[in-house]
């Protein structure tokens, strides 16, 4: 069944479409990960514009998140105070990102900037979850425990002036240090099109030190509504939002997130992590490869 | 005295040029419309070709088209490998790369036409005029020539031909050339070339327009013009169906 973009000027295989939509819903369902980071690559591997591909993707995982925010915060796991301050930073970030998108842009160095940091970001996070979740599978098998990390937040957090109080969070810290966080995955879901739960979950976690209960619903939160300002930056300066992939994209991940949610119910959440861990370094492999070893197009093209 | 003499030889040289052969080309579509659907076209060039008094020459005479999209204005990048990365390190800029090319011959056009009345009539994917705007050498213009035309080649932009054109009876024509879904909206040429003995004897054109309609128009306007709406339609629908699903999904 071909459908044609009216943007991204090209007709593509909507089935295929909402079937690489839903692989990245079932993988979100299953992780509660946005998923962004699969969508975007595959989207230029299939032969989408670069630029239109990360421009879709954003609104893709913002309905990816949504049903996600709302169960967490009928939940009361959500730190609204915190997701603020990070949804603040966010904004910020990403209107940054639209000024690095043009200088990068300009020099012609906008894909291979994508190319490291994917493979930055995702081989370090890839490796960090392979290592912790291979320790906590082989406490599983030997029936030891893991113990436990005592959560405390960095000293360079501590060392920042004006401290607020996050109840839910149960943090006394300066909001400077989530606001910085938040633009950093504004910057990134900018430039790559992801939500930036990757980045955002871990450094939650270890940099601030919240508490485990409120890391997912507030990064969650967050990503819904940096993904919204993104698709909106996107909409109004790179006009590369395509709403009929986006629509298709849509329809296969919501509908593949639900059953991702009710898969992951059923699986040991070590062996979820595992295979989540094995997901994100074929990505990062696969970058690296067009980095390092031979990039999938010697020219490209932009009009001038 | 002597203009009036010339207006007076005026009709003697047009008579010469009736003497000439001519063409009368066609197209299958003048107008084409991206829609929903859109795959690409496929179109027929066809037409005839008359031979004053009706005198077919005694060796056939070859046809070309070519069908030409819009020129861009765009600039190349080339990855080179810099302390183990491939980064895009060198470029040129073209004032004039079209966006589009397909070209049919009746035989392989190295012996229909020599390299020079190739180069003139751009006939042929090597043989287009980019009119490069920036300070590149000769060597590495050509190398950038080779990857826009290798580029444009394998997504269906550039299209080359040669042998399909049909002439039966030596005064009806006809080539058949795919129009890739990639194209952009805008003027197109079609242009078909009598080639007699390595010379250039008639050429015809013929405009066709490819443009979008209705849903697919609408869209490419509204992303343009209204952005901030378009925006926010494309949020609401993000966050409409994220939460639709949820509902369902708990009612099942």
């Amino acid at each position: 069944m071909d459908l044609y973009l009216p943007i991204a000027n090209l007709s593509v295989n909507a089935l295929v479409i909402i079937g690489l939509g839903g692989v990245v819903g079932l993988l979100s369902g299953m992780f509660g990960v946005g998923g962004g980071f699969l969508t975007t690559p595959l989207l230029i591997f299939y032969g989408i514009p670069p630029t239109v591909a990360a421009a879709s993707a954003a609104s893709q995982v913002t309905g990816a998140s949504v049903s996600g925010v709302f169960t967490h915060i009928s939940r009361g796991t959500v730190d609204f105070r915190m997701g603020g301050v990070l949804i603040a930073g966010g904004v910020v970030g990403a209107g940054l990102g639209v000024l690095i998108f043009r200088l990068l842009q300009y020099w012609g160095q906008i894909d291979t900037v994508i190319g490291i940091l994917y493979v930055l970001m995702l081989g370090g996070i890839g490796l960090l979850m392979a290592k912790e979740s291979i320790q906590a599978l082989i406490a599983l098998k030997t029936g030891k425990r893991v113990q436990a990390r005592k959560r405390r937040h960095h000293p360079l957090v501590a060392a920042l002036p004006m401290r607020w109080r996050f109840y839910r969070s149960g943090l006394y810290i300066s909001p400077l240090a989530p606001l910085l966080l938040g633009m950093a995955t504004g910057i990134l879901t900018m430039l790559l099109g992801v939500g930036g739960g990757f980045i955002l979950v871990p450094a939650m976690l270890y940099l601030l030190g919240m508490t485990t209960q409120s890391v997912v619903g507030t990064s969650l939160f967050q990503i819904l509504f940096v993904t919204m300002a993104t698709t909106m930056m996107h909409a109004m300066t790179t006009k590369a939002v395509d709403l009929v992939l986006a629509m298709l994209l849509l329809i296969g991940s919501v509908t593949g997130a639900q059953v991702g949610t009710r898969l992951s119910m059923t699986i040991r959440p070590e062996y979820l992590r595992v295979l989540l861990a094995l997901i994100v370094l074929l990505v990062a492999a696969r970058m690296a490869l067009g980095l390092g070893w031979r990039p999938d197009e010697i020219f490209t093209i932009e009009l001038s | 005295m002597q203009r009036r003499a010339l207006w007076r030889l005026a009709p003697a040289l047009l008579l010469v040029a009736a003497n000439a052969p001519q063409l009368v080309p066609d197209v299958s579509q003048r107008d084409i419309e991206i829609q929903y659907s859109f795959t690409g076209a496929d179109l027929l060039l066809f037409g005839a070709i008359v031979y004053p008094d009706g005198v077919r020459p005694e060796k056939p005479a070859d046809i070309v088209v070519v069908l030409k999209g819009p020129e861009q204005s765009i600039t190349m990048r080339e990855k080179q490998k810099v302390a183990g990365i491939w980064v895009n390190a060198d470029r040129a800029s073209f004032r004039s790369a079209p966006s589009f090319y397909a070209m049919a011959s009746s035989r392989p056009i190295d012996r229909i036409v020599d390299e020079r009345t190739a180069a003139i009539y751009e006939l042929g994917v090597d043989k287009l005029q980019l009119s490069p705007s920036s300070l590149n050498e000769s060597a590495e213009l050509s190398r950038f020539q080779q990857g826009l035309v290798d580029l444009r080649e394998r997504s269906g932009l550039f299209v080359e031909r040669p042998g399909t054109v049909e002439i039966s009876d030596g005064v009806l024509y006809r080539a058949r050339l795919p129009l890739s879904a990639r194209v952009i909206v805008g003027d197109y040429t079609a242009e078909t070339f009598l080639v007699q003995d390595g010379r250039v004897v008639a050429a015809a054109v013929r405009d066709i327009t490819v443009r979008k309609s209705g849903f697919e128009q609408f869209m490419a306007t509204a992303a343009e013009q209204w952005s901030f709406l378009y925006g926010l339609t494309a949020i609401a629908l993000a966050v409409g169906m994220g939460w639709a699903a949820g509902a369902i999904a708990r009612r099942i």
